[in-house]
């Protein structure tokens, strides 16, 4: 763990793994550590705000000790049509092919580490290394809204429309942000997900 | 009751945003110029957590009843018709049916419109701040008429207002990516003029000014953003991150301005030249 300087009002911690982020992050919310205003994982990150917390037992709490519950959140199921256009480059990329990314892709209980970017964007992880592929070169200024699509270890689905450089596997017609909803996002940290084919 | 005639340019309301939503990946948005924000309502006896309109200018509206009113932030000219003449950060008293008109400010970007009881709109989430980038909250449209909420029953706390002053050298410090860059790259950050693009907005101030240049070229995952954080994408040019920017980023953070200066590079005006000063923590 590396402590990273962020101004006068919070603090990043860099870890070497995902498997770290999330077991730090399940304690500091445990610890509900006073003057801590907010924690906001990333995928090697922990970005802590905070006003006058004890920055001793802060940095206490954000070295990785233990290991990461495996999520138990409910299951979300999202109905997928594999028609995105990146499913050729995809298949290219990996060696497999189209029908071989769409089974991979659907045949896995994603859990979910984290939200961030926009609102409802969870980041799912249990992605088959397989699938592992670096952000596309030149991102789309423009994804539609319900995009499914992979990066890295991650997969995703785009709950509004905005730009973005991972590669587009499909869409779902599911609502993944509604403020107006009782659970706003549907996709919170912790939850499972998997992804039905149609 | 009052009447928008006219939304104007970029207007929003806004009060002190949305914290601890990051869960839901939602950011904290909020007013940009926050003291100015604050003040507005300070100078109408307003809790600092009521809802104003924040605007570039433009902005006409109409109050249907007595209202107690006040504009902060940038310098430019209020018309009032139909009421007295109304000035930047002072308290006014507009008559039923007086309609104030918001000029395009000659001093900073955005102005702060109060109004005592405040801007009664539907919070979402907790908050009545419009975030652009994740298009949530109340929106402010042509020919809507808002409900101006319960008179607080609290003092005015200030009779004057006080434009901060709004610097040109803004202290910064390291930001948790410093290390990604040259050290050329910081020493330029932090002694040349770097100039407020015209495309900056709530997201983010756009500077241009001499490249920073990164010491390797390794893709960043995504991490936490703060406000203030000043990201350089791969053109070199930097970003001061503002109120609606988002929860994560994927470029790395050379630096991050001071939080009590953050107000001052939100109103710079397009054109005009920013130095960042190095300020250890």
């Amino acid at each position: 763990m590396k402590l990273l300087p962020c101004g006068p009002r919070a603090v990043m911690a860099e870890y070497d793994s995902l498997d770290e982020v999330m077991a730090v992050d399940a304690a500091l919310r445990a610890a509900a550590l006073a003057g801590v205003d907010d924690i906001v994982p990333g995928a090697r990150t922990i970005l802590v705000h905070h006003r006058q917390a004890d920055r001793a037992a802060l940095e206490r709490l954000l070295v990785p000790s233990g290991k990461a519950a495996p999520a138990t959140g409910p299951i979300v199921e999202i109905p997928v049509d594999y028609d995105g256009p990146d499913l050729e480059e995809v298949a290219a990329a990996t060696g497999l092919s189209v029908a071989e990314v769409v089974a991979v892709h659907s045949s896995v209980t994603y859990s979910a580490a984290f939200l961030g970017f926009t609102p409802g964007w969870a980041y799912l992880i249990g992605l088959p290394p397989v699938l592992h592929l670096p952000r596309r070169s030149t991102p789309r200024t423009v994804v539609p809204a319900g995009s499914v699509a992979i990066a890295s270890e991650f997969t995703g689905v785009y709950p509004t429309n905005s730009p973005g450089g991972w590669h587009l596997l499909g869409h779902t017609d599911a609502v993944m942000f509604d403020a107006a909803r009782e659970k706003a996002a549907l996709v919170m940290a912790g939850d499972r997900v998997r992804f039905v084919a149609r | 009751m009052i009447e928008i005639l006219a939304a104007g340019i970029g207007s929003t309301f806004q009060d002190l945003g949305r914290p601890g939503c990051t869960h839901l990946g939602v950011g904290h948005s909020g007013a940009v110029d926050r003291p100015s924000h604050r003040l507005a309502n300070r100078l109408v006896g307003n809790p600092e957590t009521a809802a104003t309109i924040e605007t570039y200018g433009g902005l006409q509206l109409r109050v249907h009843r007595h209202a107690v009113m006040a504009v902060t932030g940038a310098g430019g000219h209020l018309d009032v018709r139909g009421g007295p003449p109304m000035a930047v950060n002072a308290v006014t008293h507009l008559p039923p049916d007086a309609v104030l008109t918001v000029r395009p400010p000659y001093e900073g970007v955005r102005y702060y419109v109060a109004v005592r009881g405040g801007f009664d709109v539907a919070p979402v989430l907790g908050s009545r701040s419009f975030d652009t980038l994740a298009g949530l909250g109340p929106r402010l449209t042509n020919g809507e008429r808002i409900v101006v909420g319960a008179d607080p029953r609290t003092p005015i706390t200030a009779d004057l207002g006080v434009r901060p002053p709004s610097g040109t050298v803004i202290d910064v410090s390291e930001g948790p990516r410093r290390d990604w860059f040259t050290d050329g790259a910081w020493s330029l950050f932090t002694t040349s003029d770097y100039t407020v693009s015209a495309d900056s907005n709530r997201i983010g101030t756009r500077l241009s000014g001499p490249v920073l240049e990164r010491a390797h070229r390794a893709e960043l995952p995504s991490e936490g953003v703060v406000e203030g954080a000043v990201q350089v994408p791969h053109d070199g040019q930097p970003i001061v991150m503002l109120a609606d920017h988002p929860v994560t980023g994927g470029y790395p953070v050379i630096a991050v301005v001071a939080p009590e200066l953050i107000h001052a590079v939100a109103q710079a005006r397009p054109g005009t030249t920013l130095r960042f000063r190095h300020r250890s923590l």
